[in-house]
């Protein structure tokens, strides 16, 4: 690892990252003990192009360039950089870096972005090789200021020292830092050398966030701000055909109505004003463009899809002979709803347009496409446009929209009103009716067992729309298929005698966005439920049957199953009234088995425990990654049990608000037990990996339960038939 | 004109009298840990204590409160609040952190009317708050911390 060359323009952001502010405002209002998340006025002072800044008051500032909605990169980015520094933890703090499409690149991507859990896999090493170099350059600074050899220095927990006695903190050091040369290749630890990374480190925003100081992008508030709130249209692909704005301008505190591409936009001199000059606008909407098909129907047409011939996307061996040649064969069809990510702070986004210049304050989740379409809205250069990532509240993907609606929006609300500050608030109903949904998807499979009863052939046709298709990320899509579609249908850790996977891409105006693990929301429970049946139905168990399939090249996979069924004492399915449920689904490069204990309530299930265990390579923060699994859990089971969006005949939303999109709440979050694989292999992600196994586990504790298979999602749901063609 | 007393201060608004407090909190008195989730008494980000009770803002309208004595996060005093900070930054509760102003004056509520509270307790208080990021296994686990700290 420590062998890679680093490539130039990253040494050089590592280098100035020493950067050493004489003025320091920002840091000097550093909130003690490590709970800081600090934002706002510093960026003004230190030079942008860094990670580091050491400030003479003995903080170590990481520009974090990713955004943190909960995952825990601020923490995580934080603690690559302390490791190779040997910084003290309680010195660290964090701040979102600013938008800048080549030095903050997520190397993954490309471009500025977060997204697919990738933020500790390809920052990785460059936030230790920053570190590693801010290192040098102040021991340099040291070895100079004593006259001794850097070779004779030691640093520890924020402290250079020499045999002599000499010793200084990183602060007393800075400014001399800052005149030394940045190494060429700083020595990188070898892992058997960490002492932060691999150990459970408290996060950096914790007390902000438990005392309500932490700031999101709706907590901004500007000079003569307006507050503005759209009427979106009613249908997918409506759009406004004309507009009585007398009622809403007479209500007190609305400034002004416009029409934007987005639907009207209402600004308010607050937020009440806002939302009820909304209520009083009178829209005529043009449907004839619009999607007006329920989800019924859209579902039958793409069951009907998913059983016909279908674009091929893996495969091998002779599926039908094994077919033909099978003493059983099963299929089944498994139906996937719409869903909404639902993050708790609906989509916001505070701008400050000056005319020639604009500053934007956003949750953004892909900032070099947002910097783009609002420079465009603008008519301005990017360079005259500043983003501020902000803290988000929550994301799961909403926020990381390739078409950049919301960054339109609000370049269309600062263009239609000229000069001024306004900030853009969706409603809850606005988050929940306005699309940029999980697909809606079928997946049909077969399976063919031979007279051992062994499974001889396996098949997968899989019916959604592409989310990447059409879209900036277009290049996602391989030999015309979406890999978002399909990952996790296809790669199976398992070895198939004979195996088919295709896919037949659906169109529908519904417009559909990467939620929380992606295509392996659905594609896990698929896959899983199924494999289960055809292993009972084959009379083998359920861990012991997928011990026997497992690929070879796959040892993560059956090192993750063989733990879970340790750690949960499995013997079985039964455990008394309750019925114990096993799955195993890697993606983003973490391999995750989960067993589920699972007893029947009123005809749902109760999930009562979760054992998870996890190999995501280098555990960096064991407690964060315990955090993000529980979270996992608890997002997966909300959409397992609850969660479906419906459009009704006609084409409308059925849900609105929680109240008809019903969120998990405490009582029914199970106890989580996550149990971590020693690993050294390079760091995989987890914020989405805890998601795709839950529900298949809680599926098959349910199946052994009731004898009966759940087909359609969410359990709430009755199951149904999508009907032959 | 509505006048009540926000923790502590007296404060004295001249808005619509059906202006949700919530916005009253957040527009008008910058009050800012108070958060909006839902508008509809769904989802707890917006829990402010009026008169001692955990309510639900963005359901009251300002002029509900005149004369009452309203307790926002940034006012949150007394040993069960600062029982439950503690425990739930020493357990980094917290993910996106969106809900918590909620979740923390939810819970010093909770305790306060039952300080050693059954898990039973907790679902019954708690379920009014949802976190989105479903850090309720780290909530339950501060709330019995705090309890087992209060007990001392
Ligand atoms: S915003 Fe008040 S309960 Fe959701
Ligand atoms: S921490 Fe994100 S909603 Fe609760």
């Amino acid at each position: 690892m420590t062998k890679i060359a680093p490539n130039r323009r990253e040494m050089l952001a590592g280098a100035a990252g020493l950067v050493i502010g004489l003025a320091l405002p920002g840091a000097a209002r550093a909130q003690s003990g490590a709970a800081a998340v600090i934002r706002g006025e510093a960026d003004a002072v230190f030079a942008p192009n860094a990670f580091i800044r050491v400030a003479p008051d003995n903080t170590v500032t990481v520009l974090i360039k990713h955004i943190e909605f909960g995952q825990g990169p601020m923490t995580g980015l934080a603690t690559l950089v302390a490791e190779e520094m040997d910084a003290s933890w309680d010195q660290m703090r964090a701040e979102h870096a600013p938008s800048d499409p080549q030095i903050y690149a997520n190397l993954a991507f490309g471009i500025q972005g977060t997204g697919g859990s990738t933020a500790i896999a390809n920052a990785y090493l460059q936030m230790r090789r920053a570190g590693a170099a801010a290192r040098a350059m102040l021991v340099a600074a040291a070895a100079a200021r004593w006259g001794v050899p850097a070779g004779e220095i030691a640093v520890a927990e924020g402290i250079l020292s020499h045999p002599s006695g000499k010793s200084a903190s990183f602060g007393e050091l800075a400014e001399a830092a800052a005149g030394q040369a940045a190494p060429e290749a700083p020595r990188l630890k070898e892992p058997s050398e960490f002492r932060l990374i691999g150990t459970d480190r408290p996060r950096l925003d914790s007390r902000a966030k438990s005392t309500g100081t932490a700031k999101f992008t709706i907590d901004v508030y500007r000079e003569g701000m307006l507050t503005v709130a759209v009427a979106h249209p009613p249908k997918f692909g409506a759009v406004v055909a004309s507009v009585d704005e007398t009622a809403a301008l007479a209500v007190a505190g609305v400034e002004r109505v416009a029409r934007i591409g987005a639907g009207v936009a209402v600004y308010g001199r607050n937020t009440w004003a806002a939302l009820q000059g909304r209520d009083a606008l009178e829209i005529d909407w043009d449907e004839s463009a619009a999607e007006t098909r329920s989800t019924d129907e859209l579902a039958r047409i793409f069951a009907e899809a998913a059983r016909r011939p279908a674009t091929p996307v893996e495969g091998g061996g002779d599926v039908d002979a094994a077919f033909a040649a099978a003493a059983t064969t099963h299929e089944a069809e498994f139906e996937f709803p719409y869903l909404a990510h639902a993050p708790l702070e609906p989509l916001d986004a505070v701008i400050e347009h000056r005319g020639d210049s604009a500053e934007l304050w956003m949750g953004s989740q892909l900032q070099t496409v947002d910097h783009q379409v609002v420079a465009g809205a603008l008519g301005l250069d990017p360079a005259q446009v500043r983003i501020n990532t902000m803290l988000a509240g929550g994301s799961f993907g909403r926020r990381a929209q390739p078409t950049s609606h919301l960054a339109a929006e609000i370049g269309e609300i600062a263009r239609a009103a000229g000069p001024g500050a306004y900030k853009l608030l969706w409603t809850r109903e606005d988050d929940i009716t306005g699309g940029h949904y999980r697909p809606l998807t079928v997946h049909r499979l077969r399976g063919a067992l031979n007279a051992e009863g062994r499974i001889s052939a396996w098949e997968n046709t899989i019916a959604n729309q592409s989310i990447v298709a059409g879209s900036p990320f277009e290049m996602l899509m391989q030999d015309g298929v979406d890999a978002t579609s399909v990952e996790g249908a296809r790669d199976m850790p398992y070895a198939w005698p004979a195996h088919r996977v295709s896919w037949a891409r659906m169109e529908a105006g519904v417009p559909v966005l990467w939620w929380r693990s992606v295509g392996h929301t659905h594609t896990a429970y698929a896959t899983e439920v199924f494999l289960d049946e055809l292993l009972a139905k084959g009379g083998q168990d359920a861990v012991e049957g997928r011990l026997r399939l497992i690929r070879g090249d796959r040892p993560r996979d059956r090192a993750v199953l063989e733990r879970v069924a340790e750690i949960s004492g499995w013997q079985g399915p039964g455990r008394g009234d309750r019925a114990l449920g096993v799955a195993l689904h890697k993606s983003f490069g973490t391999h995750v088995a989960m067993i589920a204990e699972v007893s029947e309530a009123d005809g749902m299930p109760k999930v009562h425990k979760v054992w998870a265990a996890v190999d995501c390579g280098v555990a960096v923060n064991p407690n964060i990654i315990r955090a993000q699994v529980e979270g996992g859990v608890g997002y997966g089971l909300s959409a397992a049990l609850h969660n479906e969006l419906t459009l009704e005949e006609g084409g409308r939303v059925a849900q609105t608000n929680f109240d008809t999109y019903p969120l998990l709440r405490i009582p029914e979050m199970p106890v989580v037990e996550v149990s971590i694989i020693a690993s050294a292999e390079a760091p995989s992600g987890i914020g989405e990996p805890g998601v795709p196994p839950l529900a298949p586990a809680v599926g098959n504790a349910w199946r052994v339960l009731t004898g009966a298979a759940k087909r359609r999602l969410p359990f709430a749901a009755p199951e149904r038939d999508l009907g032959r063609a | 004109m509505t006048d009540f007393k926000l923790n502590g201060r007296e404060v004295s608004l001249s808005i619509p009298e059906d202006t949700p407090l919530l916005w009253a909190l957040r527009d008008e008195l910058r009050m800012t840990g108070t958060k909006f989730g839902c508008g509809i008494a769904q989802c707890g980000a917006c829990t402010v204590m009026i008169d001692g009770v955990a309510s639900r803002a963005c359901v009251t309208p300002v002029a509900a409160v005149a004369g009452s004595e309203v307790t926002t996060i940034e006012g949150l005093e007394g040993r069960e609040a600062a029982a439950v900070r503690e425990a739930w930054v020493a357990i980094d509760v917290p993910q996106c952190g969106y809900c918590q102003s909620g979740q923390v004056v939810a819970a010093t509520a909770l305790l306060r009317e039952t300080p050693k509270p059954s898990d039973e307790d907790i679902d019954f208080a708690m379920e009014g708050n949802a976190c989105r990021c479903a850090s309720y296994v780290r909530i339950r686990q501060a709330i019995h911390d705090a309890a087992a700290k209060l007990e001392g």
